[in-house]
């Protein structure tokens, strides 16, 4: 599902690769945490995953599609295969939870005919039932987040990557999430989350590559936060 | 649904920062007004050059006492010239009537001057009016010319008033229009700004970038239209002025400019405001939005 073949990634005025000779596979329906301190690369991963970062050397294949030599006026098209949920939510403050899971259908062209079937069934799913009319300032950091779990999921992503999602919220509220990534990854979504919440890591004993300086220093299936 | 979506969000872009919008709608109303007027002007000129340069003639005018063998001998030689279209022999009867008319409202100096004082000329058409210089230096020192009068060089001083008036307004256009580009940058700036939320968003889900992008630079493209529809209001509203009275006097010289051809300057002015509007949104956006 997701290749990443010896890549090297080095910003520009930077003195060291953020990512150096990185390898990883990662099957259809896996789910694995990049884990790692503050600035070990493993955010770029995520950039590269969404061809937002391209890699100075290396080949990244998602989904049988070359993330590397991709044209950019192509992006449009691969991001819809792909979920994203980050740390701050990204939720529109003027529109209620149902809107801003419709506006992610409609900007792709989707009918509204569609977003009024799909957008309740999707909310139901993230446990938002009955809060549809709410705003994001009137729903907790929980709720927020899943809310942005929602939206990325409602097109039925075959990747979701999340990038510390839990990174704003209190301990219960974090493993509330978790549960509701974990559903997700068994109905086949494959999950890529990047964070440094070692209880999460430690609970959810799922595969985890740590990463350090740009290097991968650990690859263990069912780990632990070292 | 996505139009709608597309053409409400125009209306609400351009709402939301409504006195950027009133100001680039008049800046560029402003400079289509000039443009459409200099490109009326450069067509009158035009025009004119084609209608007075037509008539115009050089004039060989012969000497008093000039002898029938010399006037024979020019005569042939103009109507040998490869230059010259057309000769017309004017005698002295001839040039005395020319003179009562032109002086028809002065009859004391019609009375002062007797057929016997006017000189004999000659009148040539060219085929070329800036060949003047040719015939000029060819004749000048035949047997019996007096003075060669080219009235072309007068109307050189008129039609370079009339380019100087025209090059003003050009320069004004551009001027304008330089500001004109630098407001709907600076709008749509705004606009990417006040909507980067949702332009994130868009660029996460996959929204394709003419998507992300058609809002703002159709935005742009309303004000140079509404810019364009005003310029052509100040358009209309010169010619009913001139026509009205205190331009009147400007409009013996130039040849009348006609309704057809102001509404004829719209579709240019359209089109400049429309694509010049577009074309600087849509290089802001690529550097703003990076889509």
């Amino acid at each position: 599902m997701i290749q990443l073949e010896q890549v090297t990634k080095t910003y520009p005025k930077a003195s060291r690769p953020s990512l150096d000779n990185v390898s990883v596979s990662i099957e259809k329906g896996e789910f694995v945490f990049f884990i790692g301190p503050s600035g070990s690369g493993k955010s770029t991963i995520i950039k590269m995953l969404l061809h937002e970062v391209t890699p100075n050397k290396g080949r990244i294949i998602v989904n049988g599609k070359d993330v590397t030599s991709m044209r950019s006026w192509k992006r449009p098209a691969f991001r819809r295969s792909i979920g994203c949920v980050f740390q701050d939510f990204r939720l529109l403050p003027n529109r209620t939870a149902y809107e801003n899971v419709a506006f992610a259908l409609e900007v792709i062209g989707k009918t509204k005919a569609v977003a009024r079937r799909v957008v309740p069934e999707v909310l139901e799913l993230v446990g938002l039932g009955g809060k549809e009319h709410r705003y994001p300032h009137e729903l907790s950091g929980g709720e927020q987040q899943r809310v942005a779990v929602a939206r990325a999921f409602v097109n039925r992503p075959l990747i979701l990557l999340a990038d510390e999602p839990t990174g704003n919220l209190d301990p219960d509220t974090s493993i509330e999430i978790m549960r509701l990534l974990d559903r997700i990854n068994r109905t086949g979504t494959t999950v890529v989350m990047v964070t440094h919440d070692s209880n999460i890591v430690n609970q959810m004993r799922r595969r985890v590559v740590e990463i350090e300086s740009g290097r991968i220093v650990r690859d263990q299936a069912r780990g632990v936060y070292g | 649904m996505r139009m709608k979506y597309v053409l409400s969000e125009v209306l609400v872009g351009l709402w939301r920062n409504v006195t950027m919008t009133i100001a680039m709608i008049i800046t560029m109303a402003v400079s289509l007004f000039m443009l459409g007027g200099s490109g009326l002007l450069y067509q009158k000129v035009g025009d004119m050059k084609d209608l007075y340069y037509e008539n115009v003639e050089v004039s060989i005018f012969l000497q008093t006492d000039v002898n029938e063998q010399q006037r024979t001998d020019l005569d042939a030689k103009l109507k040998g010239d490869p230059l010259v279209k057309e000769v017309t022999y004017v005698d002295k009867a001839e040039a005395y009537n020319r003179f009562k008319q032109m002086y028809a409202d002065a009859p004391d100096l019609v009375n002062a001057v007797k057929p016997d004082q006017l000189p004999e000329s000659f009148r040539l058409k060219l085929k070329n009016p800036e060949q003047y210089k040719n015939i000029y230096d060819q004749y000048k020192d035949s047997e019996g010319v007096d003075e060669i009068v080219d009235q072309s060089k007068l109307l050189d001083k008129v039609f370079g008033v009339l380019t100087g008036i025209q090059n003003f307004a050009l320069a004004i256009a551009i001027v304008m229009a330089i500001a004109a580009l630098l407001l709907v940058a600076n709008t749509i700036q705004v606009a990417a700004y006040s909507k980067r939320r949702e332009v994130a968003v868009m660029k996460l889900v996959g929204a394709s970038n003419w998507f992300i992008q058609a809002p703002f630079v159709l935005e742009a493209v309303v004000a140079g239209l509404f810019g364009s529809i005003l310029g052509l209001v100040a358009l209309i509203g010169v010619k009913l002025v001139a026509g009205g009275g205190s331009l009147a006097a400007l409009e013996g010289l130039i040849t009348p400019i006609s309704w057809s051809e102001i509404l004829l300057t719209f579709p240019l002015m359209a089109a400049v405001g429309g694509l010049v509007s577009a074309i600087t949104a849509w290089v802001t956006l690529r550097f703003y939005l990076r889509v």
